[in-house]
């Protein structure tokens, strides 16, 4: 039985809570195959932070080192996997879907020869996994075929993974890298700066729509209320198109899929793509003027009213609760 | 410089889809078929650099004859020429772009452009894929791009910011979603694009292995969200939802 081979991405030696999800995954996918969970760090010195995830529960912790992995870069990362893949015996090689999984995965895959799931949300006890399409519209169940396979999981479908007492060995590799074949280059990485919680890993998050009329309105109106709630701000589709706000925020199909607490979308209609990034929500509340809005016929609370009335009413009632 | 675009044809995003009780597939009656939005793009970006550079921009797709419709439509935004990749096969990831390196290795493109990601199968793959099947460097979810003899360099959008990288051509690069906005064909585009030369290749001729390694078993309608209730004013929505729901 091959081992089951987990990218543990950090940002600078932090692991976000989508990486804690991914070794989730790939601990219980070891389970059910009686195989092994062995994680992967990579980096230019990433010793420290193998250290870190060794307390989760894999049985062994790689910090996989080279100068070309300091940046992340699609072609490095792809090679340096691979090799590993096969020098450790992989039959999964599992990671979230973040940004950097979407890149990265599909291009290792390619390289192994390997058949990739993207975005699972479930593992079967007979080895095929469950997978959305179709915006969410319909659920597949896959089988892969091959010595090795390639998977992504959706980060909101299953548990972050706990650190426990004991610590898993860290051993140190160097990656085996061909340089002369690498040909992308890291230019720069400009941030958002912002002091609020991350989309993936908010409790609560208010996502502003069309209603909000202009990026102006997501700073005067909804922000106040993003603010008093200690919550991320995300965007539909549409407010993204219309250039209201960055497309990191953008909750939906080809934006980012979340599973908060609480959901408060504010003005947004609920076409078919944004209901696909945020339906999982534990509580979904909706604030529309259209009462026919589809967003109502997925909330667990509807309010029908004008958002520039609402929402400032909102933040009021928010501070007041807070401090009762 | 010459251009390769792989669309894809795919439902209308705005299209209610409905999975066919005995799990097989979708239900594609009454469905209407578009361009994958991505692609459109894809294309449209294409189409810009041509229009500042000169070249030629060619697009491919793989599937049935009756996805010459997409072809005719992105010749008529103002491609050059179409390639229809012959198949009734369905193909994974892999498979796809297993042809599309078979393609390129024929047309020899100096930069791919395709989509991040096929609004049907959401697997966000064969650009990834077909770089490495290259050995191209590959730069996924562009929100910029800047073609230079020496150097192209590709605003990313990725999670917390966006990143610059850059390379020299040839390379692959993947549309997100404000790349830019894509035109219509016009009238005369698309009278225009009834006389463009649109190829036809079987997919078994080419040679590679289509076997999909990935299969789709079943598909199901996913879970009912039940609707809850509307509340009468902002003071009991903030009541409910730290009374009942207990979420603030």
């Amino acid at each position: 039985m091959g081992n089951v081979l987990i990218f543990a991405e950090h940002q600078g030696g932090h692991f976000p809570k989508t990486t804690l999800t991914a070794i989730h995954a790939g601990l219980d996918l070891a389970k059910k195959r009686g195989a092994s969970a062995i994680a992967v760090v990579t980096g230019d010195a990433p010793e420290s932070a193998a250290a870190e995830i060794a307390k989760y529960g894999v049985a062994k912790v790689i910090a996989l080192a080279h100068p070309a992995l300091k940046n992340y870069l699609a072609d490095a990362h792809a090679q340096a996997l691979a090799a590993l893949a096969r020098k450790e015996s992989a039959e999964f090689v599992i990671a979230t879907a973040t940004a950097m999984g979407k890149d990265l995965f599909p291009r290792l895959a390619a390289r192994l020869g390997a058949p990739m799931a993207s975005e699972i949300t479930s593992i079967n006890d007979d080895h095929t996994f469950v997978r959305p399409m179709y915006a969410g519209n319909a659920m597949a169940t896959v089988e892969l075929d091959g010595p090795i396979k390639v998977l992504t999981v959706r980060g909101t479908a299953f548990d972050a993974a706990k650190p426990g007492d004991s610590a898993a060995p860290v051993e140190k590799q160097s990656a085996e890298i061909d340089a002369g074949a690498l040909k992308m280059e890291f230019v720069s990485f400009n941030a958002t700066k912002s002091d609020r919680p991350q989309l993936t890993e908010a409790r609560i998050i208010v996502s502003g729509g069309r209603g909000l009329k202009s990026g102006e309105n997501f700073k005067t109106v909804l922000e106040p209320l993003v603010d008093e709630m200690g919550a991320a701000m995300g965007a539909s589709r549409a407010a993204v198109d219309a250039g209201f706000v960055p497309n990191d925020l953008q909750v939906g199909q080809t934006g980012k899929v979340v599973a908060p607490e609480l959901y408060i979308a504010v003005g947004i209609s609920g076409a078919i793509q944004h209901l696909a990034g945020m339906k999982d929500s534990k509580v979904i509340c909706a604030i529309n003027k259209d009462e026919e809005a589809p967003i109502f016929a997925v909330a667990d609370y509807g309010l029908v009213a004008d958002l520039f009335k609402a929402v400032p009413e909102m933040a009021e009632e928010i501070k007041k609760l807070k401090h009762s | 410089m010459k251009i390769l675009v792989p669309i894809k044809r795919v439902p209308d995003p705005a299209t209610t889809i409905r999975v066919m009780p005995d799990g097989s597939g979708i239900a594609t009656d009454n469905v209407k078929w578009v361009i994958n939005p991505f692609c459109e793009i894809a294309i449209e970006e294409a189409l810009r650099i041509k229009e500042k550079q000169t070249g030629e921009v060619v697009l491919v797709t793989i599937g049935q004859s009756t996805w010459q419709e997409q072809l005719r439509t992105g010749l008529a935004m103002g491609a050059d020429r179409a390639i229809l990749v012959k198949t009734d096969a369905a193909l994974d990831s892999l498979a796809i772009a297993r042809i599309l390196a078979k393609i390129a290795g024929d047309e020899k493109p100096e930069l791919i452009i395709l989509g991040k990601q096929a609004i049907d199968d959401d697997s966000n793959q064969v650009g990834q894929m077909l770089a490495e099947m290259l050995g191209w460097p590959q730069a996924t979810f562009a929100s910029k791009v800047e073609i230079a003899a020496d150097k192209t360099s590709v605003t990313r959008e990725i999670d917390g910011g966006l990143e610059t990288i850059a390379f020299k051509l040839p390379g692959v690069i993947t549309t997100d979603l404000r790349l830019n906005e894509p035109r219509y064909a016009s009238l005369p585009g698309i009278m225009k694009a009834r006389k463009k030369e649109l190829k036809e290749v079987a997919a078994d001729s080419l040679g590679i292995d289509l076997a999909p390694k990935l299969k789709i078993k079943t598909l199901a309608a996913p879970p009912k969200r039940q609707a809850g209730r509307k509340v009468a004013s902002v003071q009991e929505l903030v009541a409910v939802l730290h009374t009942e729901a207990k979420v603030i």
